[in-house]
């Protein structure tokens, strides 16, 4: 008997959950994106347990995408880390805050 | 040994894939340290891949440690340095009031949820899904050839997007990460205006351009 | 007739159109003309419209004019009643209209507004037409309104004075208040008789029940003490005195006060069928009469005391209505109007003679001075005091010898008040005629004139009907009387039952007695004094404390009623209801822009919740 794939979907579960508690409460832009990848990860581990349950090779497909994606999008939010370091020197989120009503 | 229902390999993988994410996780959010922070989230990735590995995801096992943890992660290390954030600088005290208790709560009320439905839900014992692009897993042809398939003709369209979303990126961080270039000695460096004479007229995207005040050179 | 009778209304109609649309390009010997003369065309048109009447074999003729009203069973014609009663005001009416037209050429010479006077004369002469000549009440209602809606214009006719505008607005809310009761009384009969002309109320008197009739008879007193100033709404007329003299002499005089009695002798076969109403009117009108001749006694100005004389003089009109004696009523109406008319305009040349002092204590020894004015003032003195053979004797003895055939207890305060008539009268004459000449601080050595010709013949002319008016109603002459010539008209009363010979000298006798009494009494007393405490109570000079009681009662709520709606309803309630949705939508604004702070993790926050709830949502479901 394989290792059920609830099991899988528990760990994916509790990586997301970690992942979020982290965007949440931490405040360098650079461990938020960090955080960010985590739940990613979650995501691609739920993805993966599916593919193996439903005999779809669809959901590993979507994996494939969702790295590529998640580089893309580190390259360019660490961009604008950079970018916003210089000015600030400081990667906290909690100082761009400008946009308030 | 053990006289498990289970056999004993699966689930010394699965322990130790385990244990391996959920270190890692914690490890990411609660050290200070930003590049400990980075060396944890490689653990958890390696996890992840031994995870896939067991679901029979052999090339995606072998895209996260390459793509993820060789790629990615490097990139964040090469920006901690790059920015010299490494060492440890935050403090204990959260501003936002109640901030760590609500987003506590929030998230053990949603795990604890979408575990309930998880396991609460018909789908988790297997059944075969209706999709009718769905190929079979782990027959006939091996994972990496199936994959291939996939990719290449039924979701073509979204590759050759993504390979378009790359170059964007590629391009997009480039700009935002370019550094302005030194003033010309002929332009004035003291402007009182709040014009924009003294930074380049091309400016990349450096979204703070109107000064409050006096203008002063950002250069780092 | 049936041309002639819509002549006599639209004549002055017609003066009032000309006047308007060319006034500007007349000058005003010409509209006083047109105006003067317009009305005195229609009192020729009366006096033959009267002989065609008397030749008539029924004494009643229906013009009609055009049906005003179809609607249902609501019929509504613009129609006129001649017959005796309606003859009889008429020619009153436009007879002394056209003296006080004349005279007013020469008193208001010199105004700016003298146009707009005369405009307003013949207008009112018009409306006072319509409604003695109207067979139905809707179409006497017009003519009510528009007498009502004229008396305040020429009331307020020095508008820019503050007193005058007061009083042209009291004038009217007073008349107004009483237009309630001829509403009422109009409704009341329309769902009982289902029509509005006379002569078809008066023939279908059987449908109104006993209660019906006294609630009738009640609203028309309401109405007739309106317009008639009697209690309990008599407070206008002194107040009314702000007019010019010639509109006192007309309007508060001889005409417009007269309607209430008018409408009450009109409907007089549905004030057969209550008694209690009769009492109740006169009742009303015994004591109107008493109290205004109390206060008259201690008024200084000398239009005042003339205003609550006629307040009394129709409280004795509508005693005899009260009493049943219509004829007698019309008889006192008509001499009345003839010496109250003689006594304002008298009044009214010795104010222009004085340059517009109309205080009695500034006055005196204006006997020498005013040789036209003088003879005839005391003609009318003598007429409204009750001396034999004035026409006042004879008018007055008879409503109160009709008065004793009912009513002991009224007759007795009659008496009263004819003894207190002649008093204050006596004291008018003395203090503004005899005596030292005080008003030599006021016209400043200047000696006061005579009036001109327009102003003293009116005069003169009214002196001598004064002198012959008792021949009018003559007791021993019934056969030729205007009771008798009023008859058919009142031939639905049963006629009073004839006294002796011998009680009605007894009764004769001690009405000239109680004349002299209050004359001799007068004489003696404001020979040589000018001010009494003792003799002009505060209490009489104030009106009883009317006006104080009714301020009270209804003016003060009134204004605080207003006040408090002004600052309640109108700032708080409503203001703030409109402001409050703005400040409220201002203030919530303000609340919610505080969740955006601009921080990013409370924004992810917030998603997570959101999530949270979703998935609570689900995992409800399931289960």
């Amino acid at each position: 008997m394989t290792i059920p794939a609830s099991w899988f979907l528990v760990l994916a579960a509790l990586l997301f959950g970690v992942g979020a508690f982290g965007v949440l409460t931490r405040r360098s832009a650079l461990i938020m994106f960090m955080c960010i990848e985590l739940m990613l990860n979650a995501v691609n581990l739920t993805f993966v347990t599916f593919a193996r349950s439903l005999s779809d090779i669809g959901g590993q497909t979507t994996v494939f995408f969702i790295m590529v994606v998640a580089a893309a999008e580190v390259t360019v939010g660490l961009g604008i880390v950079v970018a916003v370091f210089r000015r600030r020197e400081s990667t906290s989120v909690d100082e761009l805050s400008e946009l308030q009503g | 040994m053990f006289a498990t229902a289970y056999a004993l390999p699966d689930l010394l993988v699965f322990a130790a894939a385990a244990l391996c994410i959920l270190t890692g996780a914690i490890g990411v959010i609660a050290m200070q340290n930003p590049v400990h922070s980075a060396l944890s989230l490689i653990l958890c990735l390696l996890g992840v891949a031994v995870a896939f590995l067991e679901q029979n995801a052999d090339f995606l096992a072998a895209a996260e440690v390459i793509v993820y943890a060789g790629a990615i992660v490097v990139l964040f290390l090469f920006v901690i340095m790059f920015l010299g954030v490494d060492g440890s600088r935050h403090p204990h005290v959260e501003p936002l009031v109640g901030q760590r208790w609500l987003a506590a709560l929030g998230v053990a009320i949603t795990v604890a949820g979408v575990i309930t439905l998880m396991v609460n839900s018909d789908w988790v014992s297997g059944v075969m899904s209706t999709s009718t692009g769905g190929t079979g897993l782990a027959t006939g042809s091996g994972n990496v050839t199936q994959l291939g398939d996939s990719v290449f003709t039924t979701y073509l369209l979204a590759f050759e997007a993504t390979a378009g979303l790359l170059i964007i990126a590629v391009v997009g961080a480039v700009l935002l990460a370019r550094r302005e270039r030194p003033a010309d000695p002929d332009v004035e460096d003291d402007v009182v205006d709040v014009d924009v004479e003294v930074v380049d007229v091309e400016d990349e995207g450096e979204w703070w351009i109107i000064d409050h005040g006096t203008s002063e050179e950002v250069d780092s | 007739m049936s041309h002639l009778a819509p002549l006599i209304l639209v004549l002055p109609l017609l003066g009032f159109l000309l006047v308007l649309m060319n006034g500007r390009s007349l000058n005003n010997r010409m509209v006083g003309i047109i105006a003067t003369g317009v009305v005195g065309l229609s009192f020729l048109a009366t006096c033959v419209a009267f002989v065609l009447l008397l030749h008539d074999h029924d004494r009643e003729v229906t013009v009609n004019l055009f049906t005003w009203i179809s609607v249902d069973t609501l019929h509504v014609p613009a129609a006129l009643l001649i017959d005796p009663l309606s003859i009889t005001m008429c020619l009153f009416v436009t007879g002394i209209s056209t003296l006080i037209h004349w005279y007013s050429t020469a008193y208001m010479e010199g105004e700016k507004d003298f146009r707009k006077f005369f405009l307003y004369l013949n207008l009112f002469v018009f409306s006072m037409l319509t409604l003695v000549l109207a067979n139905n009440l809707v179409f006497t209602f017009v003519g009510w309104e528009g007498v009502g809606v004229c008396s305040y214009w020429l009331v307020s006719f020095y508008f820019d004075r503050d007193a005058a505008a007061s009083a042209g607005k009291k004038a009217f809310i007073y008349n107004r208040i009483g237009d309630v009761g001829l509403l009422l009384a109009m409704f009341l009969l329309f769902v009982h008789t289902h029509t509005l002309t006379y002569l078809g109320i008066f023939s279908s008197t059987s449908l109104l029940s006993p209660t019906i009739a006294t609630l009738v008879v009640l609203a028309l007193l309401l109405a007739a003490t309106g317009k008639s100033a009697q209690i309990p709404l008599f407070n206008w007329l002194p107040d009314a005195m702000e007019g010019p003299t010639p509109v006192s002499a007309l309007i508060h005089a001889a005409t417009m006060v007269t309607a209430g009695v008018y409408l009450l002798v009109r409907m007089s076969p549905v004030l057969a069928l209550s008694s209690s109403g009769r009492m109740t009117i006169a009742i009303i009108g015994g004591l109107t009469a008493f109290v205004a001749a109390t206060i008259a006694t201690a008024q200084k100005d000398i239009k005042k005391v003339l205003a609550f004389s006629t307040v009394s003089q129709i409280g004795y009109m509508v005693l005899a209505v009260g009493v049943g004696a219509y004829g007698a009523a019309l008889f006192l109406m008509v001499s009345h109007a003839f010496f109250k008319a003689l006594l304002f305009l008298g009044s009214g040349s010795v104010i222009h003679s004085l340059g517009g002092e109309q205080d009695m204590r500034k006055m005196g020894g204006l006997a020498k001075w005013l040789p036209l004015t003088f003879p005839t003032f005391l003609v009318g003195w003598l007429t409204i005091s009750g001396v034999p053979p004035f026409a006042g004797f004879w008018s007055k003895g008879d409503v109160l010898t009709n008065v004793f055939a009912h009513n002991k207890p009224l007759w007795a305060l009659g008496v009263v008040t004819a003894i207190l008539t002649a008093y204050y009268m006596t004291r008018l004459f003395v203090l503004t005629f005899r005596g030292n000449e005080r008003f030599r601080e006021v016209t400043h050595q200047h000696d006061p004139h005579e009036s001109p010709l327009a102003m003293t013949a009116p005069l003169l002319i009214l002196a001598v009907l004064s002198v012959l008016g008792g021949l009018l109603d003559l007791p021993w002459a019934h056969g030729f009387s205007l009771t008798h010539f009023l008859a058919p008209t009142f031939g639905f009363v049963a006629p009073i039952g004839a006294q002796s010979t011998g009680l009605q000298t007894g009764l004769a006798l001690v009405d000239f007695a109680a004349a002299l009494i209050g004359l001799f009494a007068a004489f003696t007393i404001w020979r040589n004094t000018v001010e009494s405490t003792t003799f002009e109570k505060p209490f009489f000079e104030h009106v009883w404390r009317w006006d104080d009681a009714y301020d009270a009662m209804f003016g003060r709520p009134l204004e605080q009623l207003a006040q408090v709606s002004n600052d309640v309803v109108e700032n708080r309630i409503i203001d703030g209801a409109v402001e409050g949705l703005g400040g409220s939508v201002q203030r919530s604004g303000e609340g919610i822009r505080k969740l955006q702070a601009g921080m990013v993790r409370q924004y992810a926050l917030a998603m997570v919740l959101g999530l949270t709830v979703i998935v609570v949502y689900l995992v409800g479901r399931v289960r």
